[in-house]
């Protein structure tokens, strides 16, 4: 049992960590080119040269352009009309017209940025060559801006999923041991050995939550140090706060668990409930989707979701080097909740039917 | 209530809903007495012995074993009994050893008490090879006995066995129950159910339940010429067909 509670979430670590990515790549790129001048062919040549757009083929129509993408083989398809050349270098404008598949809606949307982007850049490519070309006067300025991308330099999906990844197996693995504990103990009857024990209810829990805390710490252990060494995910802030916070927070899903277990007569229904707390914790604990952007019921509703707050934490130490100081409101939620889940489970462990 | 006597049990009921499981039950047993508690499958003897060890409790009446109230001070009786219950009840994945150690140090026993117990629970049953084998690995004659010994760790006032032999072989049995009277004349009160009408022999009294109710109580000579039968399979047998 040992190695499998250990292996498995680290193999799922390294390959979700690898898999989960926000990151929209391979876009499949096709176009209708109506114009077929160099200029139009030089925009062809920007998207080919983008590492986003891999670019499928060409169509001669927009109608078989949208076959295409009605069977999945397109996702973007860019039509670029007659005269387009003619029309720059006598209007000094020009349509084009680009369509998206959006059924991935966010997909959809940042594949729309960087298209712009690659016209934005052939514009002004196209801007110099007008400006030799007509030889005007007073060429549109432009107001650029330079992002500085702080905490994560380089944008590494990874560096923001790692950290929460490793939250979720730490999770569901403590979470599912304690749920499935008593609850095991009573199948096989040795908790009413238990029972006829003078043991105190407290010491009961403790003694249970001992050996799953140790568990947890040292998946926790385990999943930082692949992470630092596969992924390079940078730890900036303090190795103590983490282990800290996340031993408070291993109590919560622990108590939880614990407490799921004595109220349930088989194993089966607590690794129902537990999938169920399990499902809603992973979706809003703003790992997957910002929490920002649920209605404010859920919204409220995630201010009693524990993995949020380890999210949070591991996210803000992690990454940004937080203190104390600044992961106050969340430790001291935790806190609560940990008091909270472990008195349940105490109350809840009936020694007496 | 007689002095020493170590469970004394008034008009006990339990009831679920509407059934009613042990029905006004009522009857005392003696120190150092093996007690036999006898009845047929669903016949309330198991939910009776779970209230007299104090992990359920009475819907009606009182009982006190070793002289605390099972209601009230039921922690207390605990501290003072052993149990081994009809399922097999150490934990099949540590050895041996670790099972006298962890219901040892439940019981608050000290380490230096631990091991003098299972110095002498190992020489006295012969399980010199087997104390770092895991309990799991054990033919159930062997668990049934050592069972028994963990249920003496703390020198129970009594202790109280659910079914103790069940689909043991002859020889074991005979075994076990020459461990039952070796504790017996050391003092300790035995109380236990079985469904082997030989074993009720062994029992200095027996009480036979049907439905709920204690139909018969006495010891297994005076029952025996009191139905007129010369077996104690056929004073079993006569009773629960007569209430049917």
């Amino acid at each position: 049992m040992l190695p499998i509670i250990f292996v498995l979430p680290l193999i799922q670590l390294i390959i979700l960590s690898n898999a989960a990515t926000f990151e929209v790549k391979n876009i499949k790129f096709a176009y209708v080119d109506n114009d077929n001048t160099s200029f139009s062919r030089g925009l062809v040549e920007k998207f080919e040269a983008s590492s986003y757009f891999n670019v499928v083929s060409q169509f001669p129509s927009e109608k078989l352009a949208s076959k295409a993408m009605l069977q999945g083989k397109v996702d973007v398809i860019l039509e670029i009309p007659s005269y387009f050349e003619k029309q720059l270098l006598k209007n000094k404008k020009a349509d084009l017209s680009v369509i998206i598949n959006a059924i991935d809606g966010a997909a959809a949307g940042v594949e729309n940025v960087y298209i712009n982007q690659i016209v934005q850049q052939f514009n002004k490519k196209a801007q110099v060559e007008l400006f030799l070309f007509n030889n005007l006067g007073n060429q549109p300025q432009d107001i650029e801006t330079i992002p500085s991308f702080w905490y994560n330099e380089t944008l590494n999906y990874k560096t923001f999923m790692v950290p929460g990844i490793l939250v979720l197996l730490v999770t569901m693995i403590t979470l599912f041991l304690s749920g499935m504990n008593i609850v095991r103990e009573k199948e096989i009857g040795t908790l009413e050995q238990i029972n006829v024990t003078p043991i105190k209810k407290h010491q009961f829990i403790i003694g249970k939550l001992f050996p799953f805390l140790v568990l947890g710490m040292v998946l926790l252990t385990v999943g930082l140090i692949i992470s630092k060494l596969l992924f390079h995910i940078p730890i900036v802030g303090s190795l103590s706060l983490m282990y800290l916070y996340t031993i408070i927070y291993i109590l919560v899903i622990l108590g939880m668990g614990l407490f799921i277990s004595n109220f349930t007569d088989t194993q089966q229904q607590a690794m129902f409930i537990a999938w169920f707390f399990m499902v809603i914790f992973i979706l809003m604990s703003g790992l997957f989707t910002p929490i920002e952007s649920m209605p404010q019921w859920a919204q409220l509703l995630t201010e009693f979701n524990p993995i949020k707050y380890f999210v949070q934490v591991m996210r803000m130490v992690m990454l940004k080097g937080a203190g104390l100081s600044d992961i106050y409101p969340q430790v001291i939620k935790t806190f609560v909740f940990a008091i909270a889940m472990n008195t349940l489970a105490v109350i809840s462990y009936k020694k007496t039917s | 209530m007689a002095k020493d006597n170590m469970i004394q049990v008034e008009n006990l009921t339990k009831m679920f809903g509407d059934f009613t499981a042990v029905n006004n039950i009522s009857f005392e047993v003696g120190k150092g007495e093996v007690f036999g508690f006898l009845g047929a499958n669903g016949a309330g003897k198991t939910t009776a012995m779970k209230m007299l060890i104090g992990i359920s409790k009475p819907t009606h009446g009182a009982a006190t074993v070793a002289g605390y109230n099972v209601l009230t001070e039921a922690e207390l009786v605990k501290r003072n009994i052993g149990y081994m219950s009809q399922r097999f009840s150490l934990y099949n994945d540590l050895t041996i050893k670790e099972n006298i150690v962890f219901f040892g140090g439940i019981y608050g026993l000290s380490s230096k008490d631990i091991k003098e117990k299972s110095q002498t629970m190992i020489n006295e049953l012969g399980l010199h090879d087997m104390t770092n084998s895991l309990v799991g690995s054990l033919p159930l004659g062997w668990k049934q006995k050592v069972a028994f010994s963990v249920a003496l760790l703390h020198n129970p006032k009594i202790v109280f066995l659910d079914e103790p032999t069940g689909g043991v072989d002859p020889i074991t049995r005979r075994q076990f129950w020459e461990m039952i009277y070796r504790e017996a004349n050391r003092g300790v009160t035995i109380f236990v159910t079985t469904h082997y009408m030989d074993e009720a022999e062994y029992c200095d009294r027996v009480s036979i339940m049907v439905a709920g109710k204690i139909e018969a109580l006495d010891t297994p000579k005076n029952l025996k010429s009191q139905f007129r039968v010369d077996s104690m399979n056929q004073v079993f047998l006569k009773l629960a067909r007569n209430i049917e």
